[in-house]
């Protein structure tokens, strides 16, 4: 993972919840692609069709809220999306786009839809028109299992190293 | 000068935890169901691990899409059983038994003062017994699986205190949806909540159970009600281990405090699609419905089915109305209480004990356009069915409801 991630923006208010983010009737499989095909289609069936490798979204309030769905996380990642930045984040999808290896950031930005949005994961900041916004950076040991590529990569180079 | 979390924290990770601090706890139950299990496995394989930590600490209940309901569904149950077995875990209930959240307590895992930890985001539930429960996402728990450790942040807490006695027709969900309509569905995010007050005081572990599971849904990490001799009546001959209870000193810092006055509550009701969207059902707009459902880790228990029971008796319900025990206990109890037999003549259907439609996977989601008054913690939009509406309530305002077609208040029934 790079420290320095660079994307286009879409905008999302509060309050996104993991049942809009990946409905529940699609959770029962290992298939990535599945969970990636109907990422958002809660608020907006056609996201998943719209969006590009490396897109990143920017969220109000408790992005994420709800339930303990890993596959949430896992949606986003396999649809392309490279950073979440939001005000708040539901503390549980906080913790799985950690473990999946998705960055997210704790910031709020003045940002609209299909801006250039610039995260520096390491300074805690957020770019967008040339304007830098200070965010909440994550603590070193978080950008560790993050840098890993999440939880399972890192708990292996753990092993690795002992 | 510590809240009750903070103790926990510093019993679990052997260091003086204070919030926001950052610490590796030693967890002593984990959880995951047949939903979460799948990618917990998935990634306890994938970190190269062969063995779990403690076989005896892991409680595995099949509750989310059970019986299956479709041959993916019984593929990666098939899968699951499987690795259970080979990994020895005892605490292994199939399909039928009922939900996690009953489970748990039924069998006496959810005890004051542990820290159990659940791939569920309702294991705040246990916290009605004055546990830690707190609920993560499937890789935390491979970590869980694989080393019994797991990093918290240790929270601030949120400190609700609840006075006064109930009238007629109002119940523990009402007061929850009201604290959540006052407190946001933001409100307690990354923080714990403990709950105080006589109106918690005089409630059944049953209605504390209802109070704790919604903590989640103002995005608290955990709702915690201190011990007392309710929770240790309750934990008489069933506790899965010694405990030791925990409270908070009296100078615990708290970041909010929230009081209540349960004299002055109503049923309340909270409409499309947000749980903060919380109104007295005397002031609600009328709605039509199509469906009633009355279960879930919130309100599936033998209390809820009598309530509903007791207004259903001899009369016939307009709208589908569906009723899911939290657990084949309850449902053994409700037969013999001929409760079953009750719901059963005024038109309900009876679902065997699970999640039921809750998260619409099967058993009752509901079509477009259509309309659910549930008694379950979410009415997200689509959450039980896309194009779907959910109105939230308790069990008493459902079977009313179920009555009439229309949001009813119970207290004119």
């Amino acid at each position: 993972m790079d420290n320095i991630i660079k994307g286009k923006a879409w905008i999302f208010g509060n309050d996104i919840d993991t049942d809009v983010i990946i409905p529940g009737k699609y959770l029962r499989t290992k298939d990535m692609q599945v969970f990636a095909d109907h990422a958002m289609e809660g608020i907006d069936p056609e996201f998943s069709k719209k969006v590009e490798k490396g897109d990143i979204i920017v969220a109000a309030d408790n992005f994420g809220c709800g339930s303990s769905r890993e596959q949430a996380a896992l949606a986003l990642k396999y649809a392309g999306l490279s950073c979440i930045v939001a005000k708040s984040f539901g503390r549980i999808f906080f913790r799985n786009a950690i473990n999946v290896g998705l960055p997210l950031m704790e910031a709020d930005v003045e940002c609209n839809e299909g801006d250039e949005v610039e995260i520096d994961l390491h300074e805690g900041t957020v770019t967008v028109n040339g304007k830098e916004f200070q965010g909440n950076k994550l603590p070193d040991f978080l950008l560790e299992i993050l840098t890993d590529g999440g939880l399972v990569a890192h708990r292996k180079a753990q092993k690795n190293k002992q | 000068m510590s809240t009750i979390s903070e103790k926990i924290f510093s019993r679990a990770s052997g260091k003086n935890a204070k919030a926001n601090d950052f610490v590796i706890a030693d967890v002593d139950f984990a959880m995951a169901h047949d939903g979460t299990s799948v990618l917990a496995v998935k990634s306890f394989k994938e970190m190269g691990e062969e063995k779990v930590w403690n076989p005896d600490k892991i409680v595995i209940p099949f509750d989310h899409l059970t019986p299956a309901n479709t041959d993916t569904t019984a593929a990666l149950h098939h899968e699951i059983r499987e690795w259970i077995k080979e990994q020895k875990i005892s605490n292994f209930y199939d399909v039928g038994e009922g939900i996690c959240h009953q489970l748990l307590p039924e069998n006496g895992f959810a005890l004051p003062g542990k820290l159990v930890v659940g791939a569920d985001s309702h294991s705040c539930t246990y916290g009605a017994f004055g546990a830690f429960g707190t609920g993560v996402g499937a890789t935390d728990m491979s970590e869980i699986f694989a080393s019994g450790k797991l990093w918290f942040k240790v929270p601030e807490s949120i400190k609700i205190t609840a006075d006064g006695n109930f009238n007629d027709g109002v119940y523990a969900k009402d007061l929850i949806l009201k604290i959540i309509g006052t407190v946001g569905v933001a409100g307690a995010t990354y923080k714990a909540t403990e709950f105080y007050g006589t109106a918690i005081d005089s409630m059944s572990m049953s209605g504390r159970m209802t109070l704790s599971n919604m903590a989640i849904e103002m995005g608290g990490k955990a709702g915690i009600v201190p011990p007392d001799k309710t929770t240790f009546d309750f934990l008489k001959g069933i506790a899965a281990e010694e405990y030791e209870p925990v409270y908070a000193d009296e100078d615990a810092i708290y970041s909010s405090e929230y009081t209540f006055d349960v004299n002055e509550l109503e049923p309340q009701i909270a409409s499309p699609h947000q749980v903060d969207n919380v109104s007295d059902i005397s002031d609600i707009k009328p709605a039509k419905l199509d469906q009633a459902f009355i279960g879930t880790c919130t309100n599936g228990r033998l209390e809820d089915l009598e309530v509903a029971a007791s207004i259903l008796k001899g009369e016939k319900v307009a709208i589908r109305t569906l009723i899911v025990p939290a657990s084949r206990n309850v449902l053994i109890e409700a037969v013999r209480k001929g409760i079953v037999e009750t719901l059963l003549e005024a038109g309900a259907v009876i679902g065997s004990p699970g999640c039921g439609p809750c998260l619409g996977g099967h058993m009752g989601v509901i079509g477009k356009g259509e309309t659910c008054i549930s008694t379950a913690n979410r009415n997200f939009k689509g959450r039980m069915g896309v194009g779907g509406f959910i109105y939230l309530a308790s069990p008493a305002t459902a079977a009313a409801s179920a009555l009439t077609g229309e949001i009813t208040d119970p207290r004119e029934i």
